[in-house]
């Protein structure tokens, strides 16, 4: 992101901005589609923000619905799904940003270690599979795995052991930890992948001195990989927390099905937000929960922006 | 890096041998499930080991006509037109913001590069689609939505626009009276056609992958459902399983083999996928390593 800097420094001298602009003129055009799009997309839905606090009905629209003060967030508070959403995002966020992390630059120092190429590009492309598949399909396996009657958990393993079957889609305790795991299997590609992109890079000068002074594997790990991925590793869990309000609709819709019993464990601002909106038609709720996601949102990612400058400027988005 | 112990070498295959095999067990159970019989399923659950090889499954979602195929045409449909019309706005705004001289170029990074900061929300996007683009139970409620372009894959591409293709290069053109927009077509999309590659592959792959535009967006009209929108609401739902085939089908008509049959068609919506993947991983690797180190 060090472009977006480089674009302010690069200023060019302020005459004949009409001919510049003449000259550029159907570059202007071809633009407009993509402008039209964000404006549409992007743009709308942020004044859409001011229904808020507006009594919404899809009869009048945004302008004409009047407004009622704070009482969609007061009602929203007054319900108890409040604190188990925010609370719900933010653990399930600060857990996947830590264990993801560290099983991804596990993962990515273990790749860097093997020597036959084959192997390698093998493995590669093996952890990179889960994260072509859409969340729907991802519900799927984990259906086949842990459905009460057919699920392989249940009927290929606890009754082999001679155990009771689990009804996992019926009991929210085991929840965080399917979610967490779903999550890192998903992703745990992905992120090694960037990482281990980033190990590639670094200066193999140091691995030979460090060998010719007889340093083991170990120490090579952690006197010279860890110490040098740190900038990476701090940077994009910088920026993971700037996503702290976000969550992955599908993993916390799709996977555990939309069941009921579920949502003590599954429901993040997210499908919190979808379900008062068009399950419960719940307008009013959905809203005030949708807005206080994209403030947050916005707050935290300027807050962790002026971080990034502070701890490495280059990185910083802008 | 350089490590000399074999001990390592075997530590590290196999520890990612595990990894490699974690990754794929889920889907081979999938596959393993859709070629077993009703019967065992219900015997034995859904297993690692084929107990017996059935098609019935298969068979059952060739019997039940053409919907399956129409999902798949949606699915193909949508990708196509998406990223088409992604690929073409992500290339003509990241073109004309990668024109160093171009007034009102700070204005227009703003402009983009504020949408990655600030964004409505679902509610407040699928209000302003549905209310004042009515695009529900459209074709264009599976395109338009979220995917048809983002502001990043608009930097990523001025990026690469600004630091491959020379100004010199550019300049000449100018020279022999080349116009802007020729330019463009004959010297920048050729000179970038790696990243052209990888942005048009992530948009590929997310309409492919897409449910969400149809959970919000196709309430009532079940004809324009993609391949994902079937599966979604297979899972959500059993009894649609049963609308969704035809309701006199010979064998079939007494009892349907849902079991297998919803694994089936969650492994026939995978393997385009999967069959492409070799031929699409350098690209897709590329693409994480730029989007995950730069973003």
């Amino acid at each position: 992101m060090k472009t977006a800097k480089k674009l302010t420094a690069a200023r060019p001298p302020k005459k004949f901005v009409l001919k510049r602009m003449y000259k550029y003129r159907f570059l202007y055009l071809l633009a407009v589609p993509g402008f039209i799009y964000l404006i549409i997309n992007n743009y709308m839905p942020m004044v859409g923000l001011i229904l808020a606090f507006k009594n919404y009905s899809f009869a009048k629209g945004i302008f004409a619905s009047p407004w009622c003060g704070l009482s969609n967030f007061s009602y929203l508070f007054s319900s108890k799904w409040a604190k188990i959403m925010f609370r719900n995002t933010i653990c399930y966020n600060l857990a996947f940003i830590v264990l993801g992390t560290v099983l991804a630059i596990f993962v990515a120092i273990v790749l860097g270690e093997i020597r036959n190429a084959r192997a390698k590009q093998f493995y590669q492309t093996v952890i990179l599979i889960p994260h072509l598949v859409s969340m729907v399909l991802v519900g799927y396996l984990v259906y086949a795995l842990l459905s009460y009657s057919n699920g392989f958990i249940n009927k290929g393993i606890l009754e082999n052991l001679g155990m009771e079957g689990i009804n996992w889609y019926t009991e929210p305790k085991y929840w965080p930890f399917i979610l967490t795991i779903v999550h890192l299997w998903k992703g745990f590609g992905f992120q090694s992948i960037v990482f281990y992109a980033t190990i590639i890079g670094f200066d193999k000068t140091y691995y030979e001195a460090a060998v010719v002074d007889g340093a083991t594997i170990w120490q090579q790990i952690t006197k010279i990989t860890l110490p040098l991925l740190r900038p990476t590793v701090i940077m994009l869990t910088i920026m993971s927390l700037g996503r702290m309000f976000a969550s992955d609709f599908g993993l916390f819709y799709q996977v555990p099905m939309n069941t009921g019993t579920l949502y003590t464990a599954t429901t993040t601002i997210d499908t919190f937000v979808y379900r008062a909106m068009m399950e419960d038609h719940d307008v009013g709720r959905s809203l005030a929960a949708g807005f206080l996601q994209s403030i947050l949102g916005f707050v935290v990612v300027m807050i962790t922006n002026t971080v990034v400058r502070k701890v490495d400027s280059d990185s910083a988005l802008f | 890096m350089a490590g000399k112990g074999k001990g390592f070498q075997i530590f590290s295959n196999i520890v990612m041998a595990v990894l490699a095999a974690g990754a794929l067990l889920p889907f081979i159970l999938l596959a393993v499930s859709s070629i077993t019989s009703e019967t065992t399923i219900t015997k034995y659950g859904y297993s690692f080991i084929p107990r017996d090889v059935d098609f019935t499954a298969y068979r059952y979602l060739l019997m039940s006509g053409t919907k399956i195929i129409k999902a798949y045409g949606m699915t193909i449909l949508v990708a196509t037109i998406g990223t088409t019309a992604n690929i073409c706005m992500t290339m003509a705004v990241g073109y004309l913001l990668s024109k160093r001289d171009l007034p009102g170029r700070n204005l227009i990074s703003f402009f983009i590069f504020f949408t990655m900061l600030f964004s409505g929300g679902m509610i407040p996007s699928y209000i302003v689609w549905s209310q004042q683009f009515h695009v529900s139970d459209k074709i264009f409620g599976l395109i338009c939505p979220n995917l048809m372009m983002n502001a990043f894959n608009v930097i990523l591409m001025r990026t690469y626009f600004t630091t491959n293709v020379p100004v010199e290069l550019c300049e000449a053109a100018e020279m022999d009276s080349c116009s802007q927009v020729g330019i463009l077509f004959h010297i920048s999309i050729p000179l970038s056609k790696p990243m052209v590659s990888t942005l048009s592959l992530f948009a590929a792959l997310a309409y492919w992958n897409d449910w969400i535009n149809g959970q919000y967006y196709l309430i009532r009209n079940k004809d324009l459902y993609t391949i994902q929108n079937v599966l979604n609401a297979m899972q959500n739902n059993v009894q649609f399983l049963k609308e969704y085939a035809s309701s006199s089908m010979g064998e079939f008509a007494s009892s349907i083999p849902s079991l297998g049959v919803r694994m089936a068609i969650a492994v026939i919506s995978i393997i385009p996928i999967m069959i492409a993947y070799p031929f699409f991983q350098k690209s897709f690797v590329r693409g994480i390593v730029i989007g995950g180190v730069k973003g």
